[in-house]
């Protein structure tokens, strides 16, 4: 194929375009995601994340002092904006250049900066780009200076910020440990039953083999939403109620004819001299699944575990349903799900960090492991 | 810390009790009831081969059954049962489905899925595996298209619910119409009839990859021998791509073809993470769930649909592996 594109650079351009294209649109999402994460709450909310490296114009408020001098029949007031604290609390590192002003919250930029506003009854403001001003007033101050609005540029800021909300408050860091304790024993329980049966249909001679092979490949696409009421209600009976336990036993359940089936496969197709072999030797079954079968199917066995953990740790629905809606339970997709997106719908800055700490376990598994992932896919799709 | 050591011990509990069956119940077979020596050994060493399969699948055909095919029967049988199950009303809820105009919209919604999501993924899937192929750079871009196949439902709905956003500071979609057109916010999430395809974009964004990993290896299994034959016979690029390698690897676009469609009615996630069912967007599943822990006779009879819908793929899975096994 290559000979031909080769032949037709125009061809081969066309190429390129079309798959830088298609990984952009595939990318950009995460990556803007990403990139917001890291915003600071006030920039979020005043430009897009793609221009999260230009500075950001704020409006703030603030007051002036109000040591008077006289200045013939006015006071003057002199200063500089960014001596107030109200003021510098907007602004995360050194503010920028003063844009505009005014005085009220409405039209905080009436008049530009360098000018000077006329604020009636001979009062006057002034305010410079560095924050300098100069008040002008018929009457003595009181204790309180001259309200002041004020637009100025905010240079860019990534911050932590987010995350560390994220992870103290609103037992989100509850939720990341939840999930752990839901993934991992519901990756390694189904391998382990998974893997003695896979075997057993595989090597052992038995009767009605082939009709539990014909059985499990039928229960690969029975819809977990048939599962929900039934076992539930079985859970209930028994029991195990809504419980980590619950959980634990569904996910080994719904993840098995998958396992079974792939690990079948897989071993269905290692060589017969082996196991003979052994079988003469005198090993029993026994033996040789633990000594030679489980070892030889350890690249099928990472397979497996990287679908059960990544489907585990992304479920939503099973952990809806099998886990208590208490706060102390909920995993991260519910907590996301139900408590993030609800009520924190306008917070970007917490979602996006959020939904990044809930994806970047699942991305570290994939892109270490994704040589397994991918061999266990076409290993259960393509014969 | 407590929750971390509990749910250790429960980890080494769990796993280590079925290692614990494996070996304690082949020892028992082994040493105590038919021990391998004595006066019998011949047919202690037969009785113990014709048990010990049972023994190795007896756990998961356990919960096969509990999780997967008894609650085909159980929700069969509690959907001819009223909202509390303590009164039989034959097919009363299936009555009352067909009569509901938010099912009869789910189920047209979620057909309108199992027919776009498997159509788009599967093209874009292709043409991704057919472009990363012969160009430098291809593993690198396969690998991106492949992310978010590790991105949770939520976490995907969550990364385009930025895109969607209506202000234009946040919502990609907005910034650009904004930018280059001038035109004022739109709410993509909430224009009635194609917001569904905005939802359906984020499965596609996902199952893309899925598609592309196994038809790629498809499209490398081809021998080369046919396509230089076309080649030689003067086939321009187009021709090779649908007369050569298309029917070459017809087979395995059904297999993912009816994966994705199957994956698709069954999608529950990002409706309730993207609208929660409001602005027509429901489907089958996440209709089922606004009835979860409310009227569990309803439920199931949306499930057993939901069932029946994928029962023709199920049938001729099973008939495909008879054919294998013999």
């Amino acid at each position: 194929m290559e000979n031909i594109a080769g032949k037709k650079p125009a061809l081969s351009w066309a190429k390129n375009i079309a798959m830088a294209a298609m990984v952009l649109i595939w990318v950009i999402p995460t990556f803007g995601l990403l990139v917001s994460s890291f915003r600071d709450r006030d920039q979020i909310s005043a430009t897009g994340w793609w221009q999260a490296m230009l500075p950001v114009e704020l409006t703030a408020r603030a007051r002036t002092g109000t040591e008077a001098t006289p200045d013939g029949p006015l006071f003057r007031v002199e200063g500089n904006i960014f001596d107030d604290e109200e003021a510098r609390s907007y602004f995360s590192g050194t503010p920028g250049d003063i844009s505009a002003f005014g005085t009220r919250g409405a039209e905080p930029t009436t008049y530009l900066a360098g000018t000077t506003g006329d604020l009636g009854d001979g009062e006057t403001l002034t305010v410079n780009a560095d924050g300098s001003y100069v008040w002008i007033t018929p009457e003595k101050p009181g204790s309180r200076g001259q309200r002041v609005y004020f637009a100025a540029e905010s240079p860019p800021k990534l911050t932590l910020d987010n995350y560390r909300t994220v992870l103290s408050g609103d037992n989100m860091g509850r939720a990341f440990l939840n999930t752990l304790i839901v993934a991992v024993p519901a990756t390694f329980i189904p391998i382990l039953v998974a893997a003695f049966a896979a075997y057993s249909l595989a090597w052992m001679e038995f009767p009605i083999r082939g009709l539990l092979i014909a059985g499990i490949v039928g229960l690969l696409v029975v819809p977990i939403q048939l599962a929900l009421v039934p076992v539930l209600n079985l859970h209930n009976d028994i029991g195990v109620g809504q419980s980590f336990v619950g959980i634990w036993l569904a996910h080994t359940g719904f993840g098995m004819p998958l396992a079974v089936y792939l690990l079948r496969n897989y071993m269905a197709g290692l060589p017969r001299d082996i196991i003979e072999c052994a079988r003469v030797d005198g090993a029993t079954d026994f033996q040789i699944f633990t000594k030679i079968i489980l070892p030889l199917s350890l690249p099928a066995l990472a397979s497996f575990a990287i679908f059960q953990f990544l489907w585990t740790w992304n479920d939503l629905l099973v952990a809806k349903v099998f886990l208590p809606s208490a706060d102390e339970a909920k995993v991260m997709t519910v907590k996301i799900a139900d408590d993030l997106l609800g009520s924190r719908g306008g917070d970007w800055g917490i979602l996006a960090a959020a939904a990044f700490v809930s994806i970047a376990v699942p991305l570290g598994v994939f892109f270490s492991l994704q040589r397994f992932l991918v061999r266990g896919l076409l290993a259960g799709s393509v014969k | 810390m407590n929750p971390i050591i509990q749910g250790l011990a429960t980890i080494i509990l769990g796993v280590g009790g079925c290692v614990g069956y494996f070996y304690a119940s082949n020892l028992l077979l082994d040493k105590v009831l038919y021990p391998a020596k004595g006066p019998n050994i011949a047919s202690n060493i037969r009785r113990a081969n014709i048990i010990r399969p049972w023994l190795f699948i007896f756990p998961a055909l356990l919960v096969l059954t509990v999780y997967l095919a008894y609650p085909v029967v159980g929700s069969a049988y509690r959907s001819l049962f009223n909202r509390s199950g303590d009164e039989y009303i034959a097919l009363g809820n299936y009555l009352a489905l067909f009569e509901s105009p938010e099912f009869r919209r789910s189920f047209l919604n979620n057909a309108l899925w199992a027919l776009f999501v498997p159509v788009v993924s599967v093209t874009a899937g292709l043409i991704a595996a057919q472009l990363s192929d012969t160009l430098k750079w291809g593993n690198i871009a396969k690998s991106l298209i492949f992310m978010p196949m590790a991105i949770s439902f939520v976490g995907a709905s969550l990364i385009w619910k930025f895109v969607y956003a209506v202000d234009s500071d946040i919502g990609l979609i907005n910034a650009v119409l904004a930018g280059l057109f001038g035109a004022g916010p739109i709410d993509v999430i909430q224009i009635p009839f194609w917001n569904n395809f905005f939802l359906m974009f984020i499965l596609v964004w996902i199952q893309t990859g899925f598609a592309m990993v196994i038809l790629s290896a498809a499209l490398r299994g081809i021998p080369e021998e046919t396509i230089e034959a076309a080649i030689l016979d003067g086939a321009n690029p187009f021709q090779i791509f649908f007369r050569i390698k298309m029917p070459q690897i017809f087979s395995t676009i059904v297999v993912v073809w009816t994966t994705i469609t199957v994956g698709s009615l069954k999608i529950f996630d990002i409706v309730y993470a993207m609208t929660g069912g409001n602005f027509g967007t429901e489907i089958l599943p996440s209709y089922m769930m606004s009835f979860m822990f409310r009227d569990d006779g309803r439920a199931t009879s949306v499930a057993l649909v939901i069932m029946i819908i994928v029962l023709p793929v199920m049938i001729s899975n099973i008939r495909q592996a008879q054919k294998e096994l013999r």
